[in-house]
């Protein structure tokens, strides 16, 4: 039982955080502000690998771990919630499933530029429709001579537009149910595929979220990713994945409110005292951070768990579920802290507030994370 | 072995650019006076350049040389490592100083160490204070070390000369006030065209036109306290008024708020100002090495627990932004006031 | 083009502080990091790598823990990673770790070789010129910007009041600042190769073929006579008012002192 870091985890670490904090922080208010998702970032963390921690280096990844994938989403975090998501859905939501079920002819054309950071990847699961009933797919892929003919639509989909190689999930057989549906992989100017409406949020502001339609959209045969009818089980199983990554958002959302926090009580001063002499900030301040700190193990446990090639749906689906929440209940203490100050713009708080209660919400909410476990333990 | 005994009279290479002496080299002929008042020894100054004469000499014996010594060579016209090298190491084997001292410029840093190990001797940095060890007679050579957090005294006991570079403003430069006969000698320099190994392409000057805060008699610094580039205005306007002068921590220059001439610390410049005023600067050592022998010390910060304070004479715990534009104000009053 | 770059592994000196009631240095919870003007010496010599085509040897001399530092040297972009370590090099002075330096050069084959200018705990700057003596090679020093010209280098030497453009020929030494560049991160591939890999070069004094005596305390021309820590100059009262009145008290000061 080893609660030690590797020293190339930690310097991974301190990597990261030099990164966040000189690239990422600068811009992180301007581009919640500006609701523009942070284009000129993407090719420096493609530089230092950071948008193929996971993978072995023969598919173009850095050879790394999930547990250093989370330290990365981590520390980005902690800064800009946005950047964190977009690595994570990159990650997590599209080059993974293409490691775990791609051809190698797939991992070829698709998961070498995904990891190298050449291209960025999305995620499409949810429709109008289908939410927390994942199931209900009313996206339909035809099987033609040669191609699938797929029609349909997607919302709420991270990183949309920005994004040149889509995961997509559709319904291939209506009377099979879940095991009708099947994966597939989009590239981005495919005819009949556009970019719909792009949602505005309350948080994550820079984080492009949008709809996605399918007009008969051909998609060649080979781009069908694993098994006709195994679509379902596919996308559980990188949500299990890619809850490692919010779990780890949520983290570092967290920790990086209460290292603002921190600062701001040491310097403010009410009846003549800096607000950190009060017991009371210091009592909240002894909760928050034991809070983060547990969440803080079971993410990375999570991580180690699917290093280790063992079973970890539940560990993921914990770690989120309580990291998310941790989140919540941490920034909103924050501003509290913070005060009226902390409700204006001139600090970051509340725009890690506003970061944080989305990752109570995507990639299975937190009553479908209580699901995974509850079926976890009563099985 | 050297054989210390034959090695005598205190060294000072002067440094000239482009015919003009540098004030560090009056200063250190200064303090090698004073060293010698307390050895019995003389001072002799180097000056190898191009068309050096008379006029340079007497500057020299202004603040108190005993011997002048020139060397001038076209190739010496402008400063190359391996030229200047040799014609100092050449010195030194002849003369055999028991001391050497180098202003501490990019010229300095750049010939002294090469010097030193030309000749196989010690050499110290960056030296805030000299002295001599009357029992054994050897240089007592004190600078800061570990970011300036220490002070260590150095001593090169079994080699010869004994060499140190100094910083421009350390040591203070005094006329003396009894005359000399000037004595002068001309060396030649023995250079061939083979001892230059680089080629000077071009020369550009860029700041010639801006003011030293080195000669300021008011700072108002500002360090990254100030928050962002547009409040460098706060300190301007007070600077104005009071006429003073703006200069800043290593943060602001970093940050691109105000050039790198107005640096104060370890890695700037090294101020004595009647009157540093500290705005927003924490007080890093390496910012009060180069500020701390200013007279009157008023630090402005948010923070109570700011290093500075344990430097400033007065220290006010508050906001620059409410502070400064005020006491701007109340100077003005004051002033008009007056002239009522 | 073959380049070594010289680093050291430096305690962060601006994290350092006194401790108030012993008077002594607080040297725990220091983090180490690559002197900041080598680190640029790096990044300058991997710019030269992506625009040339070069190979770069990275070479420190320090104790074991220096090997974190050539860890982070060898994850930004450098070839080859060499520790200098022995019991006898404890001790150096400038003289003698230039010329340990040098003895370890003689081992490779070189064009150029980087050095940055001053260690922020030494702050000497006298490491750089020294090495150039020993090997008897032109040097140039404070330098921002290198270009290279068939065997030449063409670089911008800055001096207090402008700058410089030399023509220098390889074999050659520069030393250059951390104001030149921004160092780039270290890439994580790079990382975990160097943390689970036997790469770097463990050199003792036996690699080098030098003479015992020649390195060390005992071959150092200068010696520590003492050490003390600054003295706290008796600070002045600070106070914590309001705007208005601690206006008012500078005011009074700088009467006081007849500056106004």
């Amino acid at each position: 039982m080893n609660f030690e870091f590797s020293e190339a985890h930690k310097l991974s670490q301190k990597m990261f955080r030099d990164f966040a904090e000189n690239e990422v922080k600068p811009i992180a208010d301007i581009i919640d502000e500006e609701e523009r998702f942070p284009e000129e970032n993407i090719p420096k963390m493609a530089k230092y690998g950071i948008l193929g921690i996971p993978f072995p280096s023969e598919f173009g990844g850095q050879g790394a771990d999930n547990l250093c994938y989370a330290m990365a989403v981590e520390e980005l975090s902690r800064v800009c919630g946005t950047t964190g998501v977009i690595v994570s859905a990159h990650t997590s939501l599209c080059a993974a499933p293409i490691y775990e079920f791609g051809t190698p002819a797939q991992k070829e054309k698709y998961l070498i530029p995904l990891a190298k950071g050449e291209k960025l990847g999305a995620f499409g699961l949810t429709e109008p429709n289908a939410g927390t009933d994942a199931a209900a797919q009313q996206t339909v892929a035809v099987k033609k001579d040669d191609h699938y003919l797929i029609n349909g639509s997607k919302i709420f989909i991270t990183n949309a537009g920005y994004a040149d190689i889509y995961v997509i999930m559709a319904m291939t057989d209506k009377s099979a149910g879940t095991r009708g549906i099947s994966a597939f992989i989009l590239e981005k100017d495919m005819p009949g595929f556009t970019i719909g409406k792009k949602e505005l949020k309350l948080g994550i502001r820079g984080s492009a979220t949008c709809e996605l339609i399918f007009e008969n959209v051909k998609i060649p045969l080979e781009n069908l990713l694993g098994q006709e009818g195994k679509g379902f089980k596919i996308a559980m199983q990188t949500l299990d994945g890619g809850r490692i990554g919010i779990a780890a958002q949520a983290l570092g959302i967290a920790q990086g409110a209460i290292d603002e926090t921190i600062q701001y009580v040491k310097e403010r001063k009410q009846f003549g005292k800096p607000i950190s002499a009060f017991q009371n900030t210091q009592f909240q301040l002894a909760d928050m951070q034991t809070k983060v700190d547990a969440a803080r193990w079971l993410v990375y446990h999570a991580a180690f768990l699917k290093d280790k090639k063992q079973s970890y749906s539940k560990a993921a689906a914990q770690a989120k579920l309580f990291a998310s929440e941790t989140a919540m209940e941490v920034t909103t203490k924050a501003v509290q802290l913070f005060g009226g100050y902390g409700y204006t713009r001139e600090y970051p708080v509340e725009r890690m507030m506003r970061d944080a209660k989305i990752t109570e919400i995507y990639e299975g909410t937190s009553e479908v994370q209580k699901m995974v476990i509850a079926a976890n333990i009563l099985k | 072995m050297t054989d210390i005994k034959k090695y005598k009279n205190i060294l000072v290479f002067v440094e000239q650019r482009e015919g003009k002496i540098q004030n560090v080299s009056l200063e250190l002929i200064s303090k090698a006076k004073e060293l010698s008042e307390k050895n019995k020894q003389q001072v002799y100054t180097f000056i190898p350049g191009y068309k050096i004469d008379e006029t340079h000499a007497k500057e020299c014996f202004r603040y108190g040389a005993d011997k002048c010594f020139i060397t001038n060579d076209e190739l010496l016209k402008n400063y190359t490592t391996e030229t200047y090298t040799k014609v100092v190491t050449n010195f030194i084997d002849k003369f055999k100083p028991e001391a050497v001292l180098f202003g501490a410029t990019t010229i300095g840093r750049d010939l002294a160490p090469r010097v030193s190990a030309r000749i196989h001797t010690g050499l110290t940095a960056d030296c805030t204070s000299l002295d001599i060890d009357i029992e054994s007679g050897n240089l007592l050579m004190t600078r800061p070390a570990f970011g300036g957090n220490i002070l260590a005294t150095i001593i090169c006991p079994n080699h010869r000369p004994q060499m140190s570079t100094v910083r421009p403003g350390v040591m203070t430069k005094t006329i003396v006030k009894e005359t000399k006969t000037i004595k002068i000698e001309y060396l030649n320099s023995s250079l061939t065209k083979d001892d230059v190994n680089i080629e000077i392409l071009e020369t550009v000057k860029t700041q010639s036109e801006k003011k030293n805060i080195e000669d300021a008699n008011i700072l108002i610094s500002g360090g990254r306290g100030l928050g962002k580039k547009e409040n460098i205005e706060l300190l301007n306007n007070l600077a104005i008024q009071i006429g003073g002068m703006l200069s800043g921590s290593r943060a602001i220059v970093d940050n691109g708020w105000i050039e790198s001439n107005y640096q104060v610390g370890q890695t700037g410049k090294t101020v004595r100002p009647e009157v540093y005023f500290a705005c927003g600067i924490s007080g890093a050592i390496q910012h009060i090495a180069g500020m701390e022998e200013s007279e009157l010390i008023i630090a402005i910060n948010k923070n109570p627990e700011a290093p500075i304070f344990e430097v400033s004479d007065l220290g006010i715990v508050g906001d620059l932004n409410q502070i400064l534009p005020l006491l701007t104000e109340e100077l003005k009053t004051l002033k008009l006031k007056k002239e009522a | 083009m073959k380049i070594i770059v010289c680093i050291k592994q430096v305690p962060d000196t601006t994290e350092v502080k006194i401790d108030s009631k012993t008077g002594t240095l607080i040297r725990e919870g220091i983090p180490s990091i690559i002197n900041p003007d080598d680190k640029a010496g790096i990044e300058a010599a991997i710019q030269l790598k992506e625009k040339y085509d070069a190979h770069i040897t990275v070479l420190c001399m320090g104790p074991s823990q220096a090997e974190t530092a050539l860890k982070e040297a060898y994850a930004m972009g450098a070839d080859r990673v060499i520790l200098l370590s022995d019991r006898a090099f404890a001790g150096s002075d400038t003289w003698a770790t230039s010329l340990t330096l040098s003895y370890a050069i003689k081992k490779l084959d070189y064009d150029l070789i980087i050095c940055g200018r001053q260690a922020i705990d030494g702050d000497t700057a006298q490491v750089g010129p020294q090495i150039a003596e020993h090997l008897n090679l032109p040097q140039v020093s404070y330098v921002t910007d290198i270009e290279k010209i068939d065997s030449y280098l063409k670089v911008k030497k800055i001096f207090e009041d402008g700058y410089q453009i030399i023509k220098i020929k390889s074999p050659c030494l520069i030393t250059v600042l951390k104001e030149m560049n921004n160092p780039r991160y270290m890439t994580i591939n790079k990382i975990f190769n160097i943390c689970n890999k036997q790469i770097i070069e463990n050199w003792t004094i036996n690699d080098i073929d030098m003479d015992a005596n020649l390195t060390g305390l005992k071959a150092s021309p200068t010696q520590v006579k003492k050490i003390q820590t600054k003295s706290v100059k008796a600070s002045g009262k600070v106070h914590n008012v309001e705007p208005q009145e601690g206006v008012k008290l500078i005011i009074d000061k700088l009467q006081e002192k007849f500056i106004i």
